[in-house]
Parts: C-alpha cells; sequence; structure tokens
C-alpha cells in the first residue's frame, strides 16, 4: 500500500515538474507547479512528517504559487510564450548545467561530508505527543536562535517591499510630472 | 504508513482494518456529504425567510411546505439549464475550476466532530470522518487550495470583469487568513492540540452537575477567547466571500464576480461551494469555541442508549451551528456592503493586531497558570496588549492623511 501510493505521488510529482517546464502558457505552468508540491505533501505524509506536509500545502502549495499567479495575471504576461531564444548557446548550456546539478544532488545524497552525518533526534512520532509537540519543541528550545533570526529577516523583507512600494520620499512635484505607478494612491499587498 | 494514524484517535481502526470498516468509512463519507448537502439546502431556505421577515415580505413560499423545497427547485432549474463556454475561455481550466471550488470546501467539513462515540456493527467509532493529528491546520490548507478555484474561475473565463473579481477574491482570502489564523492560534494555545477532537475534549465539564448531565457551558473557550471569537467569526465571514464582505460579486461594479461567465450547474457549483465554506465555518466556531458536539445529556433515558449517544449530541451540534448561522444571515441583512479600501483597511490595520496582540495575552496566561506566576502578571498582560493596540491605533495614518500626503 505504502510502496503503491509512493509511486502514485512520486510520479505525479515529476509529471507536475515536467508540466512546469513544459507548459507554454505560464498559468497552466503555475498550476503544475502545485500539482507537484501537493504530491511532495502526500509524499510527506508518508513519511509520517504530517506537520510539514500542512506547512508545505499552506505555505507553498496555496500562497505562494498564489503570489505567483497575482504577478503572472496582474503583469499581462499569461499569454502563451514564444520559443524564441536570445542567445543562441543557451540550450547546451542549459544542458550541461543540468547535468551537472544532477551529479551535485546525486553526490552529496550519498555522501555524509558535506551535509554532516544524518542526525536522529529520535522517531518522529515517539514519545509523547505527535509530531507537532516535537517540531515544536525543537524550534523553541534547540533552535531557537536560528528561529527568531528567520523572523526578523522576514521583517526586513517585508518592510523593504513597503519602502520600495510607497516611494513616499518623492515630493508632490514628482509625481505631478508623471511617474506613471506612483500616482496610485494605494498599492495592496496581497 | 497505517490510516489509523492519517484518521488518529478514532477506535475505529484500533483492531486493523477489515471490509467492515472500510464499508463504515464509505458509510461516513456518504453521510457527511448529505449533511452538508441538506444544509446548504437548509441554510439558502433559512436565509430567504429570514431575510424576507426582517424586511416584511413573505419570502419563498411555493415549493413545499413553508417553502422549504424551493432552494432544491432552485437547483434541478440549474441542472437542466444550457450551459455555455465563452470563445475566450481557456476550456480546460474553465471546466476544472468549479470542481477545484467544491472539493476543498468538501474536505474542509470532514474534519468536524458532529457527534459523540457510536457502535455501528460491532465497531466503536467517532461521528467524524476525519480526526486528524494536524486538526485544525487542515482547515487552513483547504481554505488555501479554495482559493485555486475562485482564481483560475476568473482567468480562465478570458474576460475582464471575471478576472478582476478573482483578483479582489484572492486578496481578500490572503488577507484575512491571516486573522483568520491568529484567532485560531488563540485557541490552539489554550487547548494545546490541534485535533478538533481533542479541543472538544477540553471544553467537557469536568464537575458534576449530575442533574442536568454534563454542563459544559462554562469550560467552553468561548469565555477565555472571546475576542478571539469574534474576531474569527468576522474573518470567517471575510474569508467566504459572504456579505458584508461580498466585494468579490460586487454586481454594481462588477457584473456578477468571477462566475460571470458561468452557467448552469456549474454555475451551481460556486455557489454551493460557497455556502458550504460558510458552513464548515461555522461549524469550525462551534468546535473552537461553543464546545462542539459536548452538551447536557437527558437524564430520564439510559446514559448509553442510542438517544445520548446518538440524537444528543447530534442535535446540540446542529443546534448550536444554526444559532451562528443565524448570526451570518442577520449581518447580510443588516449591513452595506465595505467599500474595497475598507475592507483592507479593517482586515490588515485592526484585526491582524488585535488577533496577534490577543494571541499573545492567551500565552501569557497559559504560561502564568503553568508556572505559577505572581497575580499582577494576569492584569499587566491585557493592560499592555491595550495600550500597545492604542499606540498602533494612533499611529495608524488615516486613509484621508494618506492620500492627502500623496496628494
Amino acid at each position: 500500500m505504502e510502496t503503491f501510493l509512493f509511486f502514485v505521488a512520486a510520479g505525479l510529482a515529476l509529471a507536475g515538474a515536467l508540466g512546469v517546464v513544459l507548459n507554454r502558457n505560464p498559468v497552466h505552468s503555475a498550476l503544475s507547479l502545485v500539482l507537484t508540491l501537493l504530491t511532495i505533501a502526500v509524499l510527506f505524509l508518508l513519511q509520517g512528517a504530517e506537520l510539514v506536509a500542512a506547512v508545505q500545502v499552506i505555505v507553498y502549495a496555496s500562497a505562494i504559487v498564489v503570489l505567483f499567479l497575482f504577478v503572472i495575471m496582474l503583469l499581462g504576461v499569461d499569454k502563451e510564450e514564444s520559443l524564441g531564444e536570445p542567445f543562441h548557446f543557451q540550450r547546451p548550456a542549459a544542458v550541461a548545467l543540468g547535468v551537472i546539478a544532477l551529479a551535485e544532488i546525486v553526490f552529496l545524497a550519498g555522501h555524509e561530508w558535506a551535509t554532516g552525518a544524518h542526525a536522529t533526534r529520535g522517531g518522529l512520532n515517539a514519545g509523547t505527543g505527535g509530531n507537532v509537540e516535537r517540531v515544536a519543541r525543537s524550534l523553541f528550545t534547540d533552535f531557537v536562535w536560528a528561529f527568531e533570526i528567520t523572523a526578523v529577516l522576514l521583517v526586513l523583507a517585508v518592510v523593504g517591499a513597503v519602502v520600495l512600494a510607497r516611494r513616499s520620499h518623492l515630493s508632490p512635484d514628482d509625481i505631478e510630472n508623471g511617474e506613471p505607478g506612483d500616482s496610485e494612491a494605494e498599492v495592496v499587498h496581497p | 504508513m497505517n490510516p489509523g494514524r492519517l484518521l488518529a484517535a478514532d477506535p475505529l481502526f484500533s483492531n486493523g482494518i477489515d471490509l467492515t470498516v472500510v464499508l463504515i468509512v464509505i458509510g461516513k463519507t456518504i453521510a457527511v456529504f448529505v449533511l452538508l448537502l441538506v444544509l446548504v439546502l437548509f441554510y439558502i431556505w433559512f436565509l430567504r425567510k429570514v431575510i424576507a421577515d426582517m424586511q416584511n415580505r413573505v419570502g419563498p413560499d411555493n415549493a413545499g411546505p413553508f417553502g422549504v423545497l424551493q432552494a432544491l427547485a432552485d437547483g434541478i432549474k440549474l441542472f437542466f439549464k444550457e450551459q455555455t463556454i465563452p470563445d475566450s475561455a481557456d476550456r480546460r481550466m474553465f471546466l476544472l475550476a468549479p470542481y477545484l471550488s467544491l472539493l476543498p470546501a468538501f474536505l474542509a467539513f470532514s474534519i468536524i466532530p458532529i457527534g459523540g462515540v457510536v457502535t455501528v456493527a460491532g465497531h466503536r467509532t467517532l461521528v467524524q470522518l476525519a480526526d486528524p493529528q494536524i486538526g485544525i491546520l487542515f482547515l487552513l490548507m483547504m481554505s488555501g487550495i479554495g482559493i485555486y478555484g475562485v482564481m483560475l474561475a476568473g482567468w480562465s473565463s478570458g474576460s475582464k470583469y471575471p478576472l478582476l473579481g478573482s483578483v479582489r477574491a484572492s486578496a481578500q482570502l490572503l488577507s484575512y487568513e491571516a486573522a483568520l489564523g491568529l484567532a485560531v492560534a488563540a485557541v490552539l494555545i489554550q487547548a494545546g492540540t490541534l485535533s478538533t477532537r481533542g479541543i472538544v475534549a477540553r471544553q467537557l465539564w469536568v464537575g458534576s452537575w449530575s442533574t442536568f448531565g454534563d454542563w459544559p457551558v462554562w469550560n467552553w473557550f468561548l469565555w477565555p477567547t472571546v475576542i478571539a471569537f469574534f474576531i474569527f467569526l468576522i474573518a470567517a465571514v471575510a474569508e467566504t466571500n459572504h456579505p458584508p464582505f461580498d466585494l468579490v460579486e460586487a454586481e454594481q461594479e462588477l457584473v456578477g464576480g468571477f462566475h460571470t461567465e458561468y452557467s448552469g450547474i456549474r454555475f451551481a457549483i460556486f455557489f454551493l461551494a460557497e455556502f458550504m465554506n460558510l458552513i464548515t465555518m461555522c461549524a469550525i466556531a462551534v468546535t473552537l469555541f461553543l464546545g462542539g458536539p459536548a452538551g447536557p445529556a437527558l437524564g430520564f433515558v439510559s446514559a448509553n442508549g442510542w438517544i445520548n449517544a446518538w440524537i444528543m449530541p447530534i442535535f446540540w451540534f446542529l443546534t448550536k451551528l444554526v444559532i451562528l448561522l443565524f448570526g451570518t444571515v442577520w449581518v447580510r441583512a443588516s449591513l452595506p456592503r465595505l467599500r474595497y479600501d475598507q475592507l483592507m483597511d479593517l482586515g490588515w490595520k485592526y484585526l491582524i493586531e488585535a488577533a496577534f496582540l490577543f494571541a499573545m495575552v492567551s500565552g501569557v496566561y497559559v504560561i502564568a497558570r503553568q508556572e505559577n506566576w505572581p497575580g499582577w502578571v494576569y492584569v499587566a498582560a491585557p493592560v499592555g496588549a491595550v495600550a500597545v493596540y492604542a499606540i498602533l491605533y494612533l499611529c495608524i495614518p488615516r486613509r484621508d492623511e494618506l492620500s492627502e500626503e500623496i496628494r
């Protein structure tokens, strides 16, 4: 049963990944990406990592891809792409880089010198409480520093985005002299 | 992986899985789906009747007694109507979109505890389709996926107004998801568990008012988290695009919103999904704040008889649900639709801060109780939170000042 589910989910994930690259329409590509992310969530479930699966769906499959779709729709690039290439050596270069990346992943997956030995902090569902409690305990004890720093990083990104979007340093004259886009009274941050 | 882990605490899976167990699960799935459909039909009738009453009209009264079958009649009519697909539509996405919004709406309902523990064909089981460990996060997952239905419907129609409607819808969903999640977090901090069944269990009365059976009202999370309750209700109505937050289908501005180009049964599916979402949100509110299916058992029949095991918990659940649903109808009848900037202001400038501060105060209370902190903490935490909120409130630029600044 588990093997069967694994092959179904892995197959769909690969199909989605191919769809991202092969679809000509960016919206269809974004949806293929959702398929990949959802099936990877299924793989997490098979590993017994319910919390990670939930986070995967909430953060990646919904929030982030929805933002992609926003950008695609608002910029009006939701037409079919032409396959013209600005650089003629693009394809061979892409193939070469892809092969290098694949080799790198295979190498890193098989050896421990880069990632360190596989650490086990006990089974995900061992002990009292499920894996939500265990993840929470690790996050707020051993890894609290990394956790807080990540939060600060995200806040900085938000502040930066707001500063860039608001552009309040422009004097009224600048706006009247026409900088299209700045005259919008409000930028809605989704 | 064993499915018992996914469906967690259900005693149904404790003795391994055989054919009966599979049949029981299928039966429960069908029963929950039918219940949700019947609730939607009931709600549409209830909505029209109550609003008619508030406006001194009669409301639907031709189909069936008191017009109860009106919604069913409408559904059958839509089923037999011609379905059109615009020429400029992206056909595949256009056909897929309604189901993308229906499926999450139904799945989200599966985590609601509807009743107690019953025995079916020798197996003890929960009256609840699934009780996963991640519990309430599953709701957030499904409401996240539900955005795609709306968004693709608008985009694939290949015309302007649906696109505008769907962009509005998804911006609104993303904005209010934060306030909703923080309001839920306040309850989760109190409950210490994510599982919906677990949250209900924490709200049971531990003392004994044995004459009335269990009398759990004072143990509901409604009391310690009353602010989160109201934030949750506001955010839930906004999430599901119901009045006064139904900018998604503002007829005056957008013709009909994201489903302008849909007709027939596909249109009906969008409508169904929208009402299902509202009912699910109210059911979640019942679970989180009002003790779910817990309620006094009947004292004069045997405690484990079928009335107390089957009927009473479902009765209490539905009663609480209908009270909340009445609230949504009342709001719908009384409040005009918000303007778009007011909607965003309410979500981003007031609700999120309030929900965040409340969740923090809630956390301080829980820790203070565990660690026996001195009594002044219980006063200082809310006072501090109110002070921070007041400062924020004074610092947030009003809209007229904002546009002044830019002009």
